[in-house]
């Protein structure tokens, strides 16, 4: 607590506009989410006034101060380990009452409190009006009315802040009724424990010791014998309690509070007309209604799909080239490529320049997508999304708030899981929460697309339409099946939380905030992935490229390689130039040279253009300038263009069959044939084993390696469709249908499993999402392969026919009511279930 | 009766909670308390959850929740 400086905590409800407040004093960007509980982690800020710099704390928002949930432990705890000098409390004034049941939670933990009603213009215009000079008074703290959208209030509540230190804690105390006389005997009996910090109000701890807080009471036990007399006497007077008034001491002292709190919201608030809510509700008639609900949702998530999927894909041919400057670039800086065996460094470069440009990629597409969803959850558009899917995702062990997750992941076509798993954190019941995030990975992400794409061409040019609407579709048939496999096995004992949600008054976000979200999200995405990716990428590079070619091979690619020179330095001898063309380097200045114009020329469209790359390399070596050039040239310069093309071509080929031999030799390459005899049950070979291991970290590899693989012999353009088939004679569409099926149960890729250890908090969960999936990809791929096979089936006819089953399955499985509806009810189940 | 049996656009006064622990708490929070007016205003387009209006803002919950929810109508 050293002279000057102040820690402040800030807290309050969700919706109460607590983020605002936060970034209206601190200046720091930070989000306001119109959706319960978006702010996990806390957001520190700073800010100075009257000379004290003040550091801030953003609390979860919580409706109150018990540990039912982890937000409001993590809230709890920070009050009570880090001891803030001062606490803020951000209430909307439209809806006191509500509020003040959580004010006198912090304020029995004694610590100098400040109260900032926000929303004040909007109680005002709704008529609604708080006596704040009266209720400051009875509550013994400063209130400060304010608007944090308009910047109202903003002085008075630093100014407030600053002088809670010497204004103490509050001093109102909650009249407990006919629980007093045990609160004192507790508060006696605590006297006596010793080495308890001082800073913990003693009542506090009385009454939160009768209301059986379970994390207290452990706290207690673990401190050792001298509790045990303490807690047994607790137990007792709870006992003595729920016998004389016939109710539970928790729900009584509770009972107490709420009471308190509406009493006070009756006395200093005057509402003659709550037109919000009025408005709200005419809003959500419509949004809620029966059948135009679900269709505006629906469209919705269209044009959330069609906006950012669709739209924003588009940006990256604008972003794209950026991207590809930045390889240049760095190119530029490796060192040069060899004739033949370039320096592993400039290869290790390009592939891990390569790797994260594949990702850097998708930045436009996030920017539009998470600032559509940020305006979505500013509106108050997301509460009502889970309202009306709410039901139905019960059925398959989810919950209504699994919407937005499985919207972002790619419950259509295209997502991306990491923010669709980032964005779990709001769901209260735990249980739901899980099977959401072990099942989004499964759905269609941006990099499973190009395959899909790929094989759907390759091998359904027919019935494109109806094979990629199988593809988008068949992840969902197979995700809600699993999902209520899920809760129903391995989550079954998980935590389930009653659905008890605030439909928040809907208002117009505003554009900063909005923005400055999607930009904080994205970089967020940027510095947490990328990092992990760049590093699985040199991993995926070594395994790919060791232990590499053997002494033969590397004698015989040279030899080849040798000879081609030979041939050409002998066709240029006679030439102007012929002389400086001697050896390996000299030639390769030419070649550099060559594939400098060649890509000047690509980068051009105009006649003009072209006229001034051909001046300038024309300047820059006359010589080399009249063997590329295009167009007229002399005779002789055409023979030797003719002999260098040869050069070119034979280059070409052999590094591109150094490249195929080396992945051919690679670990990957010998995992892959270790691999063959299980993955033949689903059609796959050694070279598709390779190109699934090689997307392990991520999916965005798989076909960049299958081009790698399926490298072409001449400098026709075939496409990777042709030439994977001209390779793979034997592959048919059932091959391709056991491909996509195994893609979409493909294990989740790197930054989404970094991503499941952070929301989970758990390894375990981690691994055990990584193998269920690569489990039941391969069940699923082989019994589809081995089975159509053995029916007879073609790949159309079995793809129609594991859809049909599909679908009836995620039916059946739909039907199934909820077989531990005892867990289902677990949280109330003590409490409606046995005392109804 | 409880909050689950009133349909919507009608109102309601909460009489008492069968509900200890995490959801009797979690209503508490939400101001669900003995003697408040409650107005259902919608049941989900699948008839499950449904939106309530209390003090001025509106809440949704299940209706198995609801059911813990003892209450009495006001004379119409």
């Amino acid at each position: 607590m050293s002279e000057g400086r102040l820690r402040v905590a800030l807290a309050g409800q969700p919706n109460s506009g607590k983020s605002t407040v936060f970034n209206l004093l601190t200046g720091a960007r930070q989000h306001v989410a119109n959706y319960p509980g978006v702010t996990v982690e806390k957001k520190v800020g700073h800010f100075s006034h009257d000379g004290k710099r003040i550091e801030l704390v953003d609390l979860p928002g919580t409706y109150a101060l018990s540990t039912f949930s982890l937000e409001e432990r993590v809230a709890r705890d920070f009050l009570i380990e880090e001891r803030p000098e001062v606490v803020v409390q951000v209430a909307d004034a439209t809806t006191i009452k509500r509020h003040l049941a959580l004010f006198l939670q912090i304020a029995e933990m004694e610590r100098p409190l400040v109260l900032g009603l926000n929303k004040s213009d909007v109680a005002r215009k709704n008529n609604i009006s708080v006596d704040a000079a009266g209720l400051a008074e009875f509550l013994g703290v400063a209130v400060i009315p304010m608007s944090a959208k308009t910047g109202q209030g903003r002085t008075e509540l630093k100014q407030a802040i600053v002088r809670a230190v010497d204004r103490g804690p509050a001093k109102l105390r909650i009249d407990y009724g006919p629980l007093e006389p045990v609160i004192a005997k507790v508060e006696a009996l605590l006297m006596d424990i010793g080495g308890l910090p001082d800073h913990l109000p003693r009542r506090w701890l009385a009454v939160k010791l009768l209301e059986d807080d379970a994390v207290l009471r452990e706290q207690f036990r673990d401190r050792g014998t001298e509790t045990v007399p303490l807690l047994a006497q607790v137990e007792r007077f709870r006992e003595e309690i729920e016998k004389e008034h016939g109710k539970d001491a928790g729900e009584l002292i509770g009972m107490c509070r709420y009471r308190l709190a509406a009493a006070t919201g009756d006395k200093f608030l005057t509402a003659r007309n709550p037109r919000q809510a009025r408005l709200t509700d005419r809003i959500d008639s419509v949004l809620c209604h029966k059948v135009f609900g679900p269709l505006i949702l629906v469209g919705v998530i269209y044009l959330l799909y069609e906006l950012a999927i669709v739209q924003g894909y588009r940006l990256t041919t604008y972003t794209w080239p950026l991207l590809e400057g930045l390889k240049g670039m760095l190119s530029v800086i490796l060192p040069p490529a060899a004739y033949i065996y370039d320096p592993v460094v400039r290869s290790l470069g390009l592939w891990f320049i390569d790797s994260v440009n594949a990702l850097l990629n998708y930045i436009p597409v996030f920017l539009v997508l998470f600032s559509l969803v940020a305006f979505l959850e500013d509106v108050g558009y997301m509460p009502r999304m889970a309202f009306i899917m709410d039901r139905l995702f019960k059925r398959f062990g989810l919950h209504g708030q699994s919407t937005l997750p499985m919207v972002l992941g790619g419950v259509y076509i295209g997502g991306c899981a990491v923010p669709a798993i980032m964005s779990t954190k709001g769901i209260p019941d735990e249980r739901a929460r899980l099977a959401t995030i072990l099942i989004i990975p499964m759905l269609n992400c941006l990099a499973k697309i190009p395959l899909y794409i790929l094989l759907v061409h390759a091998y359904f040019p027919a019935h494109k339409g109806v094979a990629m609407f199988f593809v988008a579709t068949i992840s969902l048939f197979m995700a809600l099946p699993v999902a209520k496999i899920l809760s129903l096995t391995v989550l079954r004992d998980r935590d389930t939380a009653p659905f008890l949600m605030e439909m928040p008054a809907y208002h117009l976000p505003t554009i900063r905030g909005v923005l400055g979200r999607a930009v904080e999200r994205t970089w967020l995405f940027v510095k947490k992935i990328v990092t992990v990716v760049a590093a699985v990428a040199v991993v995926v590079f070594v395994l790919l490229q060791y232990p590499g070619l053997s002494a033969v091979q590397q004698d015989d690619y040279t030899g080849r390689g040798r000879a081609a020179l030979a041939r050409f330095v002998a066709a240029a001898a006679p030439t102007a130039v012929g002389e400086r063309l001697t050896d390996e380097a000299r030639v390769m200045e030419l070649i550099a040279f060559s594939e400098r114009y060649k890509d000047a020329r690509r980068r051009v469209s105009s006649t003009e253009a072209s006229e001034a790359v051909n001046a300038r390399f024309a300047q820059l070596d006359p010589g080399f300038y009249e063997i590329v050039m295009r167009g007229k040239k002399s005779p002789a310069a055409r023979q030797l263009d003719r002999a260098f093309g040869a050069l070119e071509r034979e280059r070409q080929t052999i590094r591109r069959e150094i490249r195929a031999a080396r992945i051919d030799a690679s670990f990957l390459g010998q995992i892959g044939r270790a691999l063959e005899p299980v993955t033949q049950w689903a059609g796959f070979n050694w070279r598709i084993n390779v190109s699934l291991l090689s997307a392990l970290a991520a999916k965005e590899s798989l076909v960049a390696t299958l081009g790698a693989i399926y490298q072409q012999d001449d400098e026709g353009g075939a496409s990777l469709e042709e030439r994977m088939k001209a390779t793979e004679t034997g592959f048919t569409p059932l091959h391709a249908l056991a491909l996509i099926l195994f893609m979409v149960l493909y294990p989740p890729c790197l930054a989404t499993l970094m991503t499941i250890k952070l929301q989970t908090a758990s390894y375990k969960w981690m691994l055990f999402s990584l193998g269920y999936q690569l489990g039941l990809g391969v069940v699923v791929a082989s019994l589809v392969f081995t089975g159509a096979r053995l029916l007879g089936l073609t790949g159309l006819q079995a793809m129609y026919g594991f859809f049909g089953l599909m679908v009836l399955v995620t039916v059946a499985v739909g039907c199934i009511d909820r077989a531990p509806s005892r867990a289902v009810a677990g949280a109330p189940a003590d409490g409606c279930a046995t005392r109804a | 009766m409880t909050l689950r049996d009133i349909s919507p656009g009608h109102s309601c006064v909460v009489r008492s909670i069968d509900a200890a622990s995490a959801l009797g708490q979690r209503l508490r929070d939400l101001g669900l308390m003995p003697g408040r007016t409650i107005k259902v205003l919608r049941n989900a387009p699948l008839k499950d959850p449904m939106e309530l209006e209390l003090e001025g803002y509106l809440i949704s919950l299940r209706r198995a929740e609801a059911q813990a929810v003892a209450v009495e109508t006001n004379h119409e």
